[in-house]
């Protein structure tokens, strides 16, 4: 038993002395086999009997090189120019007859040239792989150690290599349905990729972020960017003030059946935000329901018009905050109220004892306790109101459409544009990608200097 | 001391009376939501409160499916489907992941999860295009499609199961490493037993995320306009009022009790998991 726990302890670490190994050291001293796995992999493994490492590693490097002869060079080969035949063209071929040749389809041309840089830096990883493993096996033979078996190095991914059992699978799919998509959409920000190239496009460099930073599409990217700014100020400031009040409101003494007030809130923020943003787009129609109400109550004498596509900016914008609020306050509200029945209650009490009213108490106590452990989770959901897709998009669309905008409302988030840019008329799928990486760096930028601020706050 | 009694209950008073009024204005659009399912309205706009006739055929039309564009029975197999395989796919996914990064330790640990956090900030959009690209060039623009989108984003979805293994004792992992168990008893035999909270939990997002997603369901659903058969609830409900000219008058009040059917279970199964969404948010918000 002892020496199973001892094994353990010391095996997940590579000593100091295998680290120091260089790579011309393995190369110039180690024996054939092992000089001959430095260009076929798993070979060193297989003399020594570690099979399935040794045979992963030989047919998944004929595998790649396999790939890269008959697909992988011509794959990096049409990226460089995203396909050479641009347009529509007619050509007779050898027994006389015209042909047309379609333009080459740039889109699947860089996908499968990004997939082929993908599986390079896989296999470039599984090389490093490869030599660190030879390398061990040269540092057990010189230190005359034993060599693990196949039984033994099967068993360590159960145990000190876990981790890679465990993380394989996910890793794939973070690969391909997030990492490749979104090194995907960066390099599109780099074409001419829109409605008038939308098969054939070529590399333009920084055109598109000309366009959108200086060019015809500053005039709306501006404004926009301030707008979502101070919707995600706002928004964020909104719905935590009113769901801390709120919160303290269910909290505080002699206020009974807590629990089912509580639950009234939360259910708002429990049904599906499709529905109930589409139903609050249709209750706060020009002929909607809270337009009636308030007619027959005789508050207004005309309809207001709060998110139609001919109301007024102002009041549109005033609206979505409102609805935000009625929706983010009871997440607020659950967060906050965890938090309250968490604090400590004899400093409250002790200032209650001192002679400090309850509006005293939340401001110098209370208030800045919950707003110390709700920092963090406040600037994720700042970031989460700047790409806050769902609300404008379901509630207003972005109207009113503002006449100086191209492509854009006086309601719509940057997020919301880049969707129109992309599924809209205009079809600018290059200056969308541009606009994701503004916003990547808007959010980055922000949640960096935040952290900052917050650890400094933490150690301070 | 009587006059602090009778200012209490003034506060008290107030405090209530302003919770009700709060509470009215957080209901009130909900149970006209209600209330107009039951509608007898086919001129599409519902802008009375307390509707003339009770009736039920929304419902009824609803399953029915006359028109034959809205084929909401396919809609509810087609969800149920989707999200009973990702569900199952996703919390795999997710909970290996958070253990792996909450109790295992490697030299991609650290690299990984800022990585993880970069990623994170890029916006969901930009990646639709491509994700409608890969699924194209796969023949995948289906529902085994849209599972794998869903499935796919779970390898990133650790956060709030990651802290709460940070919360199990790391003495546990250590007292049975002892005992001669390797890592993967540990983790079958120990930490996943004692995980059943934030399993079930992570289960049920990941169930109720299908229900609710109209937007990556539309993108890799929405070009077979002709086979709405093929649709999610969600999806298909917003078909039901935006893609079909006309269809928004006509078929509103059946929309909205497609909304609510879909709606009562989520929010019974949110209101049931309320304590474990907020122990997720504010256990993830301490730790920074």
């Amino acid at each position: 038993m002892t020496k199973k726990k001892k094994r353990k302890l010391t095996e997940s670490t590579v000593s100091p002395e295998e680290k120091a190994i260089k790579v011309s050291e393995v190369f110039s001293k180690g024996d054939t086999t092992t000089k001959l796995t430095f260009f076929v992999m798993g070979l060193n493994q297989i003399k020594n009997k570690q099979w399935v490492k040794g045979l992963t590693l030989l047919i998944l490097e004929i595998a790649f090189i396999g790939w890269l002869l008959f697909s992988g060079i011509s794959a990096f080969s049409l990226l460089s120019s995203l396909g050479p035949n641009k347009v529509k063209r007619t050509i007779t071929d050898a027994s006389g007859f015209p042909q047309t040749l379609q333009p080459d389809n740039s889109v699947l041309i860089l996908l499968w040239g990004l997939i082929a840089c993908l599986v390079v830096v896989l296999f470039i990883l599984l090389y490093w792989f490869n030599y660190r493993s030879n390398k061990h096996l040269y540092f057990l033979k010189r230190e005359g150690k034993a060599i693990p078996t196949n039984r033994e190095e099967l068993a360590s991914l159960l145990d000190t290599k876990l981790y890679a059992t465990l993380m394989a699978i996910p890793l794939i799919g973070v690969l391909a349905f997030t990492v490749l998509p979104t090194v995907y959409m960066i390099s599109m920000a780099f074409t001419n990729y829109d409605r008038l190239h939308a098969v054939a496009f070529s590399w333009t460099g920084f055109q598109a972020f000309g366009n959108v930073l200086t060019g015809d599409l500053a005039g709306t990217f501006f404004p926009v960017l301030g707008w979502t700014l101070v919707w995600a100020i706002v928004a964020t400031a909104t719905t935590f003030l009113g769901g801390v009040l709120l919160a303290i409101l269910i909290e505080s003494t002699g206020i009974k059946f807590k629990g089912f007030w509580r639950t009234i809130f939360v259910i708002v923020f429990a049904v599906p935000q499709f529905v109930t943003l589409l139903m609050m787009a249709q209750f706060l129609d020009q002929q909607g329901a809270l337009n009636g109400i308030l007619m027959n109550l005789h508050l207004i004498s005309h309809p207001i018009n709060f998110i139609g596509a001919a109301s007024d900016p102002m009041v549109a914008r005033i609206t979505v905050i409102f609805v935000n609020m009625w929706i983010g306050i009871p997440v607020s509200m659950l967060v906050s109220t965890a938090i309250i029945q968490n604090l400590p209650q004899d400093q409250i009490e002790a200032a209650r004892i001192d002679g400090a009213n309850t509006f005293n108490i939340f401001r110098s106590i209370t208030f800045p306790q919950i707003l110390f452990v709700m920092t963090p989770a406040l600037i994720q959901q700042f970031i989460g109101n700047i790409n806050n897709f769902n609300v404008i998009y379901l509630l207003t669309g972005g109207w009113p459409m503002n006449p100086n905008y191209q492509g854009a409302g006086s309601t719509d988030l940057l997020v919301t544009w880049l969707y129109n840019l992309v599924f809209g008329q205009t079809q600018r799928y290059n200056a969308a990608a541009v606009l994701g990486i503004l916003i990547f760096i808007v959010n980055a930028s922000i949640s960096l200097v935040a952290y900052r601020r917050t650890n400094a706050f933490k150690e301070g | 001391m009587k006059s602090y009694k009778t200012q209490r209950r003034v506060s008290l008073t107030l405090r209530y009376i302003l919770l009700a009024l709060l509470a009215i204005v957080w209901i009130f659009p909900i149970m006209w939501i209600i209330l107009a399912s039951l509608t007898q309205n086919n001129t599409g706009f519902v802008s009375t409160i307390i509707p003339k006739t009770f009736t039920f055929e929304n419902y009824t039309q609803l399953f029915q499916n006359k028109s034959g564009s809205f084929p909401f029975v396919s809609w509810i197999i087609n969800t149920f489907f989707v999200a009973v395989v990702s569900a199952v796919l996703s919390t795999f996914i997710t909970i290996i992941m958070s253990y792996t990064l909450s109790r295992l330790r490697f030299a991609f640990r650290k690299p990984f999860l800022q990585i993880a956090l970069v990623l994170g900030m890029f916006p969901g959009f930009m990646s639709m295009i491509a994700l409608y690209y890969i699924l194209k060039a796969i023949n995948m623009l289906n529902l085994g499609g849209l599972i794998l989108v869903y499935v796919g984003g779970a390898g990133l979805g650790f956060y709030i199961a990651k802290g709460f293994f940070d919360t199990i004792p790391r003495s546990i992992d250590e007292a049975a490493t002892i005992d001669g168990a390797n890592k993967w008893q540990v983790f079958t035999h120990i930490t996943l037993p004692l995980s059943r909270p934030i399993i079930v939990y992570t289960a049920l997002m990941a169930f109720i995320a299908p229900w609710t997603d109209f937007i990556f369901s539309g993108i890799i659903l929405g070009n077979n306009q002709a086979h709405p058969e093929t649709f999610t609830i969600a999806y298909g409900l917003y078909s039901m009022v935006h893609s079909q000219k006309g269809a928004a008058t006509a078929f509103f009040t059946q929309f909205i009790a497609g909304c609510v059917i879909i709606a009562i279970p989520i929010t019974i199964l949110f209101v049931i998991m309320q304590k474990f969404y907020v122990n997720g948010i504010t256990a993830g918000a301490d730790k920074g």
